[in-house]
């Protein structure tokens, strides 16, 4: 019953949408097109975190790096004049990967509140990073000139086709993120969650596994970043703003941890939440503050608990 | 590189250290006894540093300023933890993390609505404006004396309290078992206001000396209290002692290597390597510092006795 009602809701979702692209069109509304565009892209950063946060119950405050590790590898490319898309892409996942893997190998060793603050503090590094290397544009950043370059598959000036091209991109990463969780390794994972001593004594050690995953939340982030970057076609170090990381793990509480679609949820309740009331009022802050404040205080479970029921 | 200006980079480092200190000193304690992530510790902090603004501009006293923002500092401490934080401390820290990010944005934005979003710039009154000659060639800034030795004072006062008095005592106890000390009947939950709201006091007096210093606006609090993240995992977190240490290696560390690292490497490398090579490595050096200390300690300098 319960796998079924998960089973309606996300093929709803899909439909909806598949639905934005004609139906902004329709209205000629083509804003629409582009908030939904933004929302997937950071609820595919939002579903990479979940993987660590949620399944693997590391606290990382600083996943925002991998977005602007992501988003820099792109510019960097396109600043010196290569606009290959697949070069591009695949610096982007390979740094973040790697970039990954080195604040890993520190932070893993570290547990509770000192994981939290040691994420932290290397994403501000690479934010300082960022700020003081003039010839990327230090604080200001730099204008993507063009978007990266597909030749014979995609074209991503096409609002459409890129618009489609991120909800792929989410589905297969939810798809691959639900097989990884069921895995064998997921299993390590989640155990080494709940019960670390346990972990040890039946023969896992819980070190490798956890940094696999953390370098798997990286690489994918990083992604995301290389989306992110063509989505707004500019970027500044402000994707590695530590406010991007806690609008992250905003997300995935919001949305539910203990299940792969929930921080998709949370991005769009987040997102458009901030979107509505920025519109009103340009003290949105104000309310939002003390929103998630009682979200956190009250809706324990997130938001996947209200709409997939109890037993997740 | 001669000597007066290393005194001088060694006494701003002194300077940025005690500051560290006052805010990682309310951080640590509220971690160590009550168990709680606080991010809006840097609310805190600027909190202090607008209130003193606004009531010396409104009595025309600094004093009366400092005073009064101060006290108000710590009623908007004790606010904070009756009505927000009280609930949070049986929970996980992720939870703490996530309510206490939803305050940093109420304040912040609280506090541009109060005084707007531009940057507001502080005076000093006469008699602590001005420089002292040191010794021949150094003149230093009074007000940053007076900062580092206001520091020093409210370090060794801050060590009379927790070591010596019964306040101290009962805040030691509650550190290492509360379930114990609140069943000899012991008023827990308005021990852990008290120490909240001391906690904020401390960040709100880091806060108004920093005001003329630096200049006051919203945001102004999450800055150094990413610093001050760095200072406690490197001294050890809910250690005091390690607080002071590891204040006193980033001050240091951040300072001398903003005014030296770039001339050190220009006698290695290339002028122009050395340019863009110094800032970036100075801005991240206290990055690496505490990258360094973790593996070799993971649990920091001066690990709290648990």
């Amino acid at each position: 019953m319960n796998s079924r009602r998960r089973a309606i809701v996300l093929a709803a979702g899909l439909v909806l949408l598949a639905a934005v692209p004609p139906v902004a069109a329709l209205a000629n509304q083509p804003f629409y097109l582009d908030l939904v565009r933004r929302v997937m892209i950071f609820a595919i950063a939002a579903l990479s975190l979940n993987l660590i946060l949620g399944y693997g119950g590391m606290i990382s405050f600083g996943h925002a790096a991998y977005l602007g590790v992501g988003a820099y590898a792109v510019g960097v490319l396109a600043h010196y004049g290569i606009n290959n898309g697949y070069l591009q892409w695949a610096l982007a996942i390979g740094a973040s990967a790697l970039v990954a893997l080195a604040i890993g190998a520190v932070s893993i060793r570290t547990s509770g509140v000192y994981f939290i603050m040691i994420t932290l503090a290397f994403t501000q590094m690479l934010y300082y990073l960022g700020i003081s290397i003039e010839e990327y544009g230090g604080d200001d950043g730099m204008r993507l000139q063009v978007k990266s370059q597909f030749p014979g598959l995609i074209d991503l000036n096409d609002a459409n086709s890129f618009y489609y091209l991120v909800l792929a991109i989410l589905v297969l990463a939810l798809f691959l993120g639900q097989r990884l969780v069921d895995s064998r390794f997921g299993m390590v994972i989640r155990a080494a969650k709940s019960n670390e001593v346990r972990t040890r004594s039946i023969g896992f050690s819980p070190y490798p596994y956890r940094l696999a995953a953390f370098v798997i939340a990286g690489a994918v982030c990083g992604l995301a970043g290389a989306l992110l970057v063509n989505h707004t076609a500019y970027l500044t170090p402000e994707f590695m703003n530590w406010t991007r990381s806690g609008e992250l793990m905003f997300m995935v509480i919001l949305g539910g941890m203990a299940s792969i679609a929930g921080p998709v949820l949370g991005a769009f309740a987040l997102l458009l939440v901030e979107d509505a009331l920025s519109g009103w009022t340009q003290h949105w802050q104000l309310i939002l503050g003390p929103l998630l404040v009682l979200s956190v205080l009250f809706l324990r479970r997130g938001l996947a608990g209200l709409l997939f029921g109890k037993n997740e | 590189m001669n000597f007066v200006l290393v005194l001088e980079q060694t006494l701003n480092g002194l300077q940025l250290g005690v500051m560290l200190f006052l805010m990682a000193a309310g951080l640590t304690l509220v971690f160590g006894i009550m168990n709680l992530v606080n991010l809006a510790h840097g609310s805190l902090y600027m909190v202090g540093a607008y209130l003193a603004t606004y009531f010396y501009q409104a009595t025309g006293s600094y004093p009366l300023g400092v005073l009064l923002g101060l006290a108000g500092t710590l009623v908007v401490g004790i606010a904070v933890e009756v009505l927000a934080l009280r609930t949070l401390y049986e929970r996980e820290h992720l939870d703490q993390v996530l309510a206490t990010f939803g305050l940093i944005l109420f304040f912040n934005e609280l506090m541009a609505i109060l005084w707007g979003r531009a940057a507001i710039y502080t005076t000093l009154p006469d008699y602590l404006s001005g420089h002292v000659e040191l010794f021949a060639g150094l003149r230093y800034p009074l007000y940053r004396l007076v900062i580092i030795a206001v520091g020093l004072a409210v370090a060794g006062l801050l060590w009379f309290v927790v070591a010596r008095t019964r306040l101290g005592m009962l805040i030691r106890a509650g550190a290492s078992n509360r379930a114990m000390v609140a069943a000899l009947g012991v008023n827990v939950r308005l021990l852990y206001t008290l120490v909240f709201g001391f906690g904020a006091a401390l960040a709100g007096l880091a806060g108004l000396m920093s005001g003329p210093i630096h200049v006051v606006q919203p945001g102004m609090g999450e800055l150094i209290l990413i610093e001050v993240f760095v200072v406690i995992v490197i001294g050890g977190i809910g250690s005091i002692r390690g607080a002071l240490a590891g204040a006193l290696i980033v001050g240091m560390a951040d300072t001398l290597g903003r005014a030296f690292v770039r001339p050190m490497l220009a006698t290695v490398l290339s002028t122009t390597a050395a340019d863009t090579a110094g800032p970036a490595l100075s801005s991240m050096l206290i990055y690496l510092l505490m990258a360094i200390v973790l593996a070799l300690k993971p649990q920091g300098l001066f690990p709290a006795r648990s």
